[in-house]
């Protein structure tokens, strides 16, 4: 069976109704990492206390999943859909091919370690 | 000796004592984390040199016996040998002599202490130790004789400063600058963010100050009697007003009002109310902390045009208060609250005042910024005051201390 890896870079306040998403469809594991980088969104000019500086890298969330390639399509849909405010800087998911996966507990493999 | 304004003045001695660990959590909170412990470290070695080199030297420099011409004193009290029975010129003051000697002993160590928050991020750790104590010795006790000494030559004219606007705080401001143009800016200053790391700790630090600021005008009194009760209250009601002004500044022009802007004015209120506490009637501690709060948020900003990394604004808010607190007491002084002061503008005395204050702030100011320039150039041309780019990337506290603020080496999150 196919594995994929799903990554996704999301607004941070977005990552409640994400979960709320995955849930739904009855994914069991998601991992979350702080990230910082920039898009089209490029960054943005603050102001602290008289200076002005370039934002450069703007922090979201990476998420990553693997699923069965079966379910790729929905679980994009899903995420697409939980993510999305339809503003600037709603960020990426792709999906990557995996070679296997490995349960650390059982030493299960494939789409049984899902 | 009387016993009660002795108590008096050592318990402001605590208190001012107690402003300098306060600054270094001021300061420690506004730069990076891996700058933290190093510029605290500065406080620190403040505390310690200072404290030795007062009792040594710069003490009798600034208290001794006049040498001539109100420009420095003797060596009279030199390691305190020979405790006096009084200090000189010092008429109608009956606190013991060693008391008032430990009290001034603190405005000089948390004088040499507020330079670190110009040179934060970037200066040697052993040129900082060097550069105060050289500076303790020929630009603080100096200036400390002509204006703290009965027989200092602007104290004779009649320039009047209560606790340091010219001492402390148009001092620290100018030195600052200079020492500044020496070192130039932080690698990346001012292109990129270089926000405070932890405000709750200024916050902390700024709690520590204002209340050690109670003492540092009200001991100036040097007797428990009407002049310390208004300079007590005149402190409190600066700093609120400078808050205040600050925060207007801010919400105005930049639509949000900061909580490291409330600290800052918060400090900009005291700072101009320093020299004119005992001096000047409550009402006009309201105006002059508020013009305090408005000018130095204003001066803070303008470091930018002027492409002077003073990094945490030594002189926007102590230079620039100080010359604000030394004009606006021309204005506002008057006898009704210190017989022992004069009357400014306000209350009949006419420019005469004024003219005095505006001497004693192109003095002080010239004097701090060309004696410290030199001083700062010597020292960077034998030892280097800065430190290299490899060192400032990693930081001080690695590259001077071999410490990191929030990780003592190994954090523990990766072993077991």
């Amino acid at each position: 069976m196919e594995l994929k890896l799903i990554t996704a870079i999301i607004k941070p306040f977005k990552i409640g109704d994400v979960k709320a998403g995955l849930k739904d469809l009855g994914l069991d594991g998601l991992t979350v990492t702080e990230v910082h980088g920039f898009g089209r969104q490029r960054g943005h000019t603050e102001v602290y206390r008289g200076a002005e500086y370039e934002m450069d890298f703007v922090p979201k969330l990476k998420l990553e999943i693997v699923v069965d390639g079966a379910r790729v399509d929905e679980v994009l849909d899903n995420i697409v859909t939980n993510a999305s405010t339809g503003s600037i800087g709603d960020g990426k998911v792709w999906v990557s091919p995996i070679d296997t996966i490995v349960r650390v507990r059982t030493n299960e493999r494939g789409a049984d370690a899902i | 000796m009387n016993s009660t304004d002795t108590l008096w003045v050592i318990v402001s001695a605590a208190l001012v004592l107690f402003m300098t660990p306060g600054l270094a959590l001021f300061y420690g909170g506004m730069v990076r984390s891996k700058n933290v412990l190093a510029i605290m470290m500065n406080s620190l070695a403040a505390m310690a040199i200072v404290t030795v080199l007062w009792t040594l030297v710069a003490g009798s420099w600034a208290f001794g016996s006049d040498l001539g011409g109100g420009l420095l004193g003797n060596f009279s009290l030199v390691g305190l040998a020979h405790i006096p029975s009084n200090l000189a010129g010092m008429v109608g003051v009956h606190a013991s002599p060693l008391a008032l000697l430990l009290y001034q002993m603190m405005f000089a160590i948390i004088t040499a202490a507020l330079i670190s928050g110009g040179t934060a991020d970037r200066i040697k750790f052993t040129s900082f130790v060097v550069l105060i104590s050289v500076w303790t010795l020929l630009v603080y006790a100096p200036l400390a004789h002509w204006v703290f000494s009965p027989t200092g030559w602007l104290a004779h004219r009649g320039v009047l400063d209560f606790a340091g606007g010219t001492v402390v705080e148009i001092n620290s401001g100018f030195s600052t600058l200079a020492v500044v143009l020496v070192l130039g800016a932080r690698r990346g200053w001012p292109r990129e963010s270089m926000m405070p790391h932890s405000v709750p700790l200024s916050l902390l630090g700024l709690g520590i100050l204002w209340f050690g600021w109670l003492g540092f005008n009200g001991g100036s009194a040097m007797s428990v009697n009407n002049v310390a009760v208004s300079a007590v209250f005149n402190t409190q009601l600066a700093a609120a007003a400078g808050l205040i002004g600050w925060l207007l500044y801010e919400r105005v022009t930049e639509h949000f009002a900061t909580t490291l802007g409330a600290a800052s004015g918060a400090v900009a209120g005291m700072v101009a109310i320093t020299p004119c506490a005992g001096y000047v009637p409550p009402y006009a501690a309201l105006i002059i902390g508020l013009i305090a709060g408005l000018a130095c948020a204003k001066a803070v900003r303008l470091k930018f045009k002027f492409g002077i990394d003073d990094s945490l604004d030594v002189l926007g808010v102590h230079g620039v208060g100080g010359v604000v607190g030394m004009i606006l007491l021309g204005f506002f002084a008057t006898k009704q609250i210190n017989h022992g002061g004069a009357n400014g503008l306000f209350s009949g005395g006419g420019l005469h005042l004024e003219l005095n204050q505006l001497l004693a702030v192109v003095v002080s100011a010239s004097f701090a910024f060309g004696a410290t320039w030199v001083i700062a150039q010597v020292i960077d041309r034998t030892m280097g005051l800065r430190v290299s780019d490899e060192d400032e990337m990693r930081g001080l506290d690695l590259s001077q201390h071999a410490e990191s603020a929030y990780s003592a080496g190994n954090t523990g999150r990766f072993s077991s």
